[in-house]
């Protein structure tokens, strides 16, 4: 097994996801299947390979440091499920 | 002929020589809609009443002698790039209401040309499949057979481009999403050079993967739609600074002079003998229009499907994190605290598939695996770019097959999620290493499904693109048909 049920259940706590018993062993049999396949990376010798993050790469794309005018108020919060005048509201934190 | 016939070329000459409005044209692709959208499901949501006042406005613009070729055209768009106080859903529940505040940059360019957006059409979730099959609205159908699947994540796009409901689309595509669909329903797909076009507006899936492309019918009206989004944009830092070249400059007959590379290792085993002789007979047309065949080599193409599911689903579950319950979209109500609240709005407003990347993602990058994982795919990756550039060294471009089996049905693989990924293999390396693709039609199966092939060029070569493919639609002269669509 290249991956357990127990550190599937640690992912998905990492990833903010909730899974039932039945997903959760479903996820960790498709999971293994899939990090078995990837393993076949291990094949290749890499060592001193640069790693590509972006296949073309730019770097740096600076603008001039001015003020421009952003999206209003009331249009960033309009798709909130929750929100008063300001800002967006949650459950309670603390 | 209807007029949902036409390709945009033809469309743009009869507006142009009045022959034709745009109201007609458009009412005639609303008409098509209705009669075939219960078969094929293209699309997750359609504005018939503003296509209609938009029509009205391109015919005034034409009247004015103003409005270059997209000007009255009826397009539908993907539901991930984002409309203006118009439902853009992603294929998600998650985004089931969202109403972006603004247009993307190919959105404003398509309005700017006077565009007729008809609807935004069905795709995988966060464009995460390669049959539309995981969209949580509606499956779109194969309108050359219903029940074989439209191909994805755009398939929606490619459905309602190959069946007449309009006559173009753009889609996006992070391993194959405008390619294949477009192979699997017998249409042109381009995925444009990374950087190339603005993803300002376009929800994100895998950043440094993502590119949006058109769905056309030929090879020309693919210049067309590309020179109407391709562009720097200052709002997308990835685009890049390149002046766009005149795209209907390379459509013209004869390839002297240009090396088409035919590389070993796509043509061993799963490739279908039928996808294999219509890309076979590809190379014998761009042959005989004065191509020189040469044999090369990407001897890492086994590795791509590898690489390409970690470092995808790495960039998903970050990219993804932002579906929270908090700024935009659903929000599962009742939990006790915020973390239970993410918790509980991400487990129902997620589809399967994307909880499967977004595990696999996060695992790929946490503590403890993310040299195993993400950082030795991303070395391979390099490996891959490395491919591509000795093979420029011997060629001008690659042809190969999109997809290594035409449509399949419905279901098929929809349990099996590896062997779904493999379906992608020939066209991840694109993606991987920025490059352009274009997907042509090639030919039929016996049992009469499209059969695409695949061009890939080097980065910014969008116009030998375009050359080749109007090079090979023009020897293989297939018959342009639109489908009946039989419920």
């Amino acid at each position: 097994m290249r991956i357990t049920s127990k550190e599937v259940e640690h992912v998905a706590h990492l990833a903010r996801l909730h899974l039932d018993s039945e997903e959760l062993d479903l996820m960790t049999e498709q999971l293994d299947t899939i990090l078995s396949y990837v393993a076949k990376l291990e094949e290749l010798d890499t060592d001193g390979i640069e790693p590509t993050t972006h296949a073309f790469s730019i770097t740096n794309a600076f603008r001039e440091d001015i003020i421009e005018t952003s999206l209003d108020q009331d249009k960033a919060l309009a798709n909130g499920p929750d929100h008063s005048d300001d800002s967006f509201v949650v459950p309670r934190v603390i | 002929m209807e007029p949902y016939e036409l390709t945009i070329t033809e469309a743009d000459s009869l507006l142009a020589e009045k022959k034709l409005s745009s109201v007609e044209l458009t009412r005639s692709c609303l008409e098509r809609i209705e009669r075939t959208e219960e078969a094929l499901c293209s699309f997750i949501s359609l504005d018939p009443d503003q296509a209609l006042q938009t029509a009205v406005q391109a015919d005034r613009r034409r009247d004015r002698g103003e409005g270059g070729a997209l000007c009255g055209i009826p397009l539908s768009i993907k539901d991930l790039l984002c409309t203006k106080d118009r439902t853009t859903t992603c294929g998600s529940k998650i985004l089931e209401n969202f109403k972006p505040p603004y247009d993307a940059t190919v959105v404003e360019k398509l309005n700017e040309c006077g565009a007729v957006i008809v609807g935004k059409a069905a795709m995988d979730e966060f464009a995460m499949g390669s049959t539309s099959e995981n969209c949580a609205y509606k499956i779109p159908s194969n309108p050359w057979d219903i029940d074989c699947v439209a191909g994805g994540s755009s398939g929606g796009s490619a459905a309602s481009v190959a069946s007449g409901q309009v006559l173009g689309s753009l889609g996006s595509d992070t391993g194959g999403s405008i390619r294949q669909p477009a192979s699997l329903c017998g249409i042109v797909g381009m995925k444009p050079t990374y950087g190339r076009v603005s993803r300002y507006g376009l929800v994100a899936f895998a950043s440094s993967l993502d590119q949006i492309g058109p769905l056309t019918r030929d090879v020309t009206d693919c210049a067309t739609m590309m020179q109407a989004i391709c562009g720097y944009d200052r709002r997308d830092s990835t685009s890049v600074e390149q002046p766009v070249e005149d795209y209907h400059s390379f459509l013209s007959e004869g390839l002297q002079g240009v090396r088409i590379g035919v590389p070993r290792e796509y043509f061993t085993r799963g490739l279908d003998p039928e996808v294999n002789q219509v890309v076979m007979n590809g190379v014998d047309v761009l042959k005989s229009a004065g191509a020189e065949i040469v044999e090369v080599s990407i001897p890492h193409i086994d590795y791509c499907v590898a690489v390409y599911y970690l470092i995808a689903p790495a960039e998903a579950s970050s990219n993804l994190a932002r579906y929270d319950g908090v700024a935009y979209g659903f929000r599962k109500e009742g939990a006790q605290d915020l973390v239970d609240m993410y918790k509980d709005t991400r487990s129902q407003g997620f589809g399967p598939e994307v909880k499967r990347r977004i595990l696999i993602g996060t695992y790929a990058l946490s503590s403890g695996y993310y040299d195993a994982y993400y950082k030795k795919a991303s070395q391979v990756r390099t490996l891959i770019l490395n491919d591509f550039k000795r093979a420029w060294e011997s060629c001008d471009l690659l042809i190969s097959p999109v997809s290594p089996t035409p449509a399949w049905k419905k279901g098929e693989k929809a349990d099996d999620p590896l062997a779904m990924y493999l379906s992608d293999i020939f066209t991840l390396s694109t993606n991987l290493a920025g490059l352009p693709g274009l997907s042509v039609p090639g030919g039929y199966s016996s049992s009469g499904l499209p059969i695409g092939i695949q061009l890939q060029g080097p980065h910014f070569d969008e116009g030998a693109l375009l050359k080749c493919g109007f090079n090979l639609e023009r020897g293989l002269s297939l018959e342009r048909k639109i489908p009946a669509i039989c419920a």
